[in-house]
């Protein structure tokens, strides 16, 4: 196991690598410049500028820079603000993230699992229904229509709620609900097919013969057992909530850090761009990581490879 | 193996337990939306200030908040008119390049400092300094021996000390500033309204010069001080009791929202989170103009919306095609169908907001229109054009124009008028911001969208980015005439001369139609009726200073 996971963090430093030079070459391959305007600027103040942010270097010599600051987790400075760092980006932004994300995710994950469950333990049946057409809105429904109706009904006309920005639990509630209305009905529909397969396997057939409970064999065995699928997703669904979904965050005026990667790359603010990615994909492989070692704990039966049997 | 599954059982449902719980309770939860009682306006700055320091800021999202925490030796009343900001009074010299200016005695900075006449001379050299990186630098330039010491490359720091000396702006003592001028600038009392030419507290910059970065370090001379800077969430600031016009501001303090979303921000104010919506939704704005709202207010704004034509480009090489182009569209439909905010058909480039010689008229009205929309004789001169260019017919071309979807609209009516009228079939090209800037540079494109907000009420702000030199002419159009009344604007210190040589530049700019206005811009905002006392000068974003809730 110890093993495993080491040589998996090795894949995961190289992946990371990879993703760092591929960014750093495609940003410098994207036409536009960061300090490109329709301003008046003269050729002496861009020069100025570029000095300043050590961009009239040569290219491998930026490269070469960038890896040595990351190495002890220097993003950089924004050359967008001179107010803020990346460091500083991330350090405000990704919270905001990750408290929305994590809220989000446990709605999502909830409903989508109970109404999945609901659905497969009443298969064709009124209930089953019911879910399965939510489950359908929502994947119909973009997050964006249903983030606008929530701040123009909820918001504006009821005025229960704040219609935007970040502060207090009240502003949380419509943008996480917004968001978690798209990984809810997926889980929903995944959960329903993984339970109704589960359902029909013998051992469910024998622990029913056995006279155990339903309650004990729902929640034992059959869940158990038809989460495995809803787990295997969860590390990309919780990666792309926690670390910012921009039309959200955007909408609903969140400080979070999707607004923050998009902007850098209309700004071409290149220690933004990178840092983001840089910042995300190390996210999502450790996530990747996680769900794969906790296959191991859901299933004994799934072992990894090199270990003993 | 049963206890274990229902440890593992335990131990799900706590964590999401856990997660809910910090998912309420992570946030502080004494936050405040409205605070009308304690008369404090909530408005949006739509953005995070890439900075405040007045040095670095370089756009509306820093301009905007900077200008209720500074003041600059003059400032713009509620008519426009530049009267004494810092400064009590300047005289000028007869030869109009050599400003002094006197300053307010008793002014104090936030932290209780005196502002002098060193903190103003110290400012300005520092902008002007390489090493600080000011994107408005240039704005400085028009004071002798700035650009040179901007554009150094000099490693020395004894001879970057020397071509510092050389910048003509001296305090010849605590309260008096004197600056020399390479050309007469009849708009310089405008200029230093500008943020950059904004004072900074010298002992607090040389002792900490990140002081701008944290409301708590923060100094300003200005109606407001910072007290919280919350990166990319508010700002909030109070009246700040030093300022020399204390007696006139009624506003306990200001806060800004950063929402980015015009819509976001126009619902934030339908529910009484914002007293102030700037700017508004393009399809608001219409409903709002139709509806006759009574919060809802249209003010001037000096500013054009224009299409740029690659002159160096077949057949955009020709000017009565390029005239043709431009006499066959509809500007009213434009104005009053698809951008709905009260916009003026565009006849010439200058828009309204400066004045003339007399000191009365406007440049726009004394200039007039150059050119009359008619669909006949654009026909006429296209054909004569093509003939020229040996061409049969108009070949398919391209409108680049960035993301939004304004530009996209109004792209496809000015297409759709020139199918019409003309017979021309155009494409459409959308294309991300930088990328259309990359390209008009670099001249790869036919037709561009484009757009001038002044930095200043003077013509010139318009006018000098068309002389064959300038880095944003973008279109290949050299005029040798033009380039020559623009220089004679630029040296003369007669009003009367300047403003006639800058609409004869204009004739020719028009004549030559190397750029195809389409409007005049206006600023549309709403703004809460039991709000008093906002005002918005043509070239600048609605001033709070002297505003007060009723």
């Amino acid at each position: 196991m110890v093993r495993y996971t080491l040589q998996r963090l090795g894949w995961a430093l190289l992946t990371l690598w990879v993703v760092i030079t591929v960014t750093f070459t495609l940003m410098r391959l994207v036409p536009g410049d960061p300090f490109s305007s329709e301003g008046k600027m003269p050729p002496g103040v861009y020069e100025n500028i570029k000095a300043y942010y050590h961009l009239d270097r040569p290219v491998v010599v930026q490269y070469v820079e960038y890896l040595r600051a990351l190495l002890t987790f220097d993003f950089g400075p924004s050359l967008k603000s001179d107010s803020i760092t990346v460091n500083d980006y991330i350090r405000d932004g990704f919270p905001v993230s990750l408290h929305l994300g994590l809220q989000a995710l446990v709605i999502g994950v909830t409903f989508g699992i109970m109404f999945g469950v609901i659905a497969a333990l009443y298969h064709n049946r009124w209930p089953d229904y019911v879910s399965m057409i939510l489950a359908i809105i929502g994947m119909s429904i973009p997050n964006f229509i249903l983030a606008t109706v929530l701040i123009q009904y909820v918001a504006v006309e009821w005025g229960g709620l704040p219609p935007a920005t970040w502060g207090t639990w009240q502003h949380t509630i419509l943008p996480s609900v917004a968001l978690a209305l798209m990984p809810m009905a997926f889980i929903a529909r995944l959960m329903r097919s993984s339970m109704l397969e589960v359902l029909r396997q013998d051992y469910i057939k024998t622990a029913k013969a056995k006279g155990l409970a339903q309650t004990i064999i729902i929640m034992k065995h059959t869940i158990r057992n038809a989460i495995l699928p809803v787990v295997t997703m969860l590390g990309v669904i919780a990666a792309n909530l926690i670390t910012g979904s921009f039309v959200i965050e955007h909408i609903f005026g969140i400080p979070g850090m999707g607004e923050m990667f998009v902007k850098g790359i209309f700004n071409r603010d290149y220690p933004v761009i990178l840092g983001s990615t840089v910042f995300y994909s190390a996210i999502l492989i450790f996530l990747v990581l996680l769900v794969d070692l906790a296959y191991t704990w859901i299933d004994p039966r799934i072992t990894v490879t090199g270990e003993s049997k | 193996m049963i206890r274990k599954m229902q440890q593992k059982s335990c131990a799900i449902v706590a964590s999401v337990l856990l997660m809910l719980i910090l998912a309420v309770t992570g946030c502080d939860g004494n936050r405040s939306d409205t605070n009308a009682s304690a008369n404090i306006l909530n408005v949006n700055n739509s953005s995070e200030p890439g900075s405040l320091h007045p040095a670095k800021a370089q756009g509306t999202h820093e301009s905007w908040p900077l200008r209720h925490l500074f003041v600059g030796l003059t400032m713009k009343d509620p008519d426009g008119k530049v009267v004494p900001g810092a400064a009590k009074k300047w005289d000028i010299s007869s030869d109009k390049k050599t400003y002094t200016f006197h300053l307010r005695v008793g002014q104090q900075w936030s932290n209780g400092d005196p502002v002098t006449a060193q903190d103003f001379e110290f400012a300005w050299k520092h902008v002007l300094n390489p090493a600080t990186a000011s994107d408005y630098a240039y704005q400085l330039y028009y004071i002798e021996g700035a650009q040179v010491y901007n554009e150094s490359r000099e490693k020395d720091p004894a001879k970057m000390k020397a071509l510092a000396d050389k910048v003509a702006v001296k305090a010849l003592d605590e309260k008096t500033l004197e600056v020399k001028l390479v050309n007469p600038t009849p708009y310089f009392d405008q200029l230093v309204s500008f943020y950059t030419y904004y004072p900074i507290d010298k002992n607090v910059q040389e002792s900490n010069p990140k002081w701008a970065n944290d409301a708590s370090t923060f100094v300003s001379n200005g109606p407001f001080k910072l007290t919280e800077w919350k990166h990319k969430r508010d700002l909030k600031m109070v009246k700040n009791e030093s300022y020399f016009e204390k007696d006139k501001i009624k506003l306990a303090g200001i806060n800004w929202a950063m929402v980015e979303g015009e819509n976001t921000a126009w619902q934030m104010y339908r529910a009484g989170k914002l007293d102030l919506a700037f700017p508004l939704p393009g399809d608001v704005v219409g409903q709002l103009k139709s509806q006759k709202a009574k919060d809802f207010k249209i003010a001037p704004e000096f500013s054009t919306y224009f299409y740029r034509f690659n002159t160096t480009k077949k057949p955009f090489t020709n000017a009565k095609i390029r005239t043709a182009l431009a006499m066959a569209i509809d500007r009213t439909i434009i104005t009053e169908h698809i951008a709905q905010g009260g916009q003026k058909p565009a006849y010439a480039l200058v828009a309204e907001g400066a004045r003339d010689a007399n000191g009365k008229d406007d440049f726009r009205t004394v200039g007039g229109d150059y050119f009359t929309e008619h669909v006949e004789q654009a026909k006429r001169l296209l054909a004569e054009g093509l003939r020229e260019e040996g061409l049969t017919s108009m070949p398919t071309f391209n409108i680049m124009y960035n993301t939004l979807d304004l530009h996209k609209r109004i792209a496809e009516a000015i297409a759709g008028m020139w199918k019409q009228n003309l017979g021309i079939d155009v494409g459409l090209e959308n294309t991300e911001f930088k990328v259309k800037i990359d390209r008009e540079h670099k001249l790869d494109y036919s037709v561009a969208r484009s757009g001038w907000v002044a930095d200043f009420s003077d013509p010139m702000t318009f006018l000098d980015m068309f002389t064959s030199i300038s880095t944003q002419n973008d279109t290949g159009w050299k005029n040798k005439q033009y380039d020559a009344k623009i220089n004679t604007a630029k040296q003369s210190s007669d009003p009367a001369i300047r403003m006639k040589v800058m609409h004869d530049a204009e004739a020719i700019l028009m004549k030559d139609m190397p750029i195809m206005p389409i409007y005049f811009y206006t600023k549309p905002y709403a703004v809460k009726e039991n709000v008093v006392g906002v005002y918005t000068p043509a070239d600048e974003y609605p001033i709070l200073n002297y505003a007060d809730i009723k």
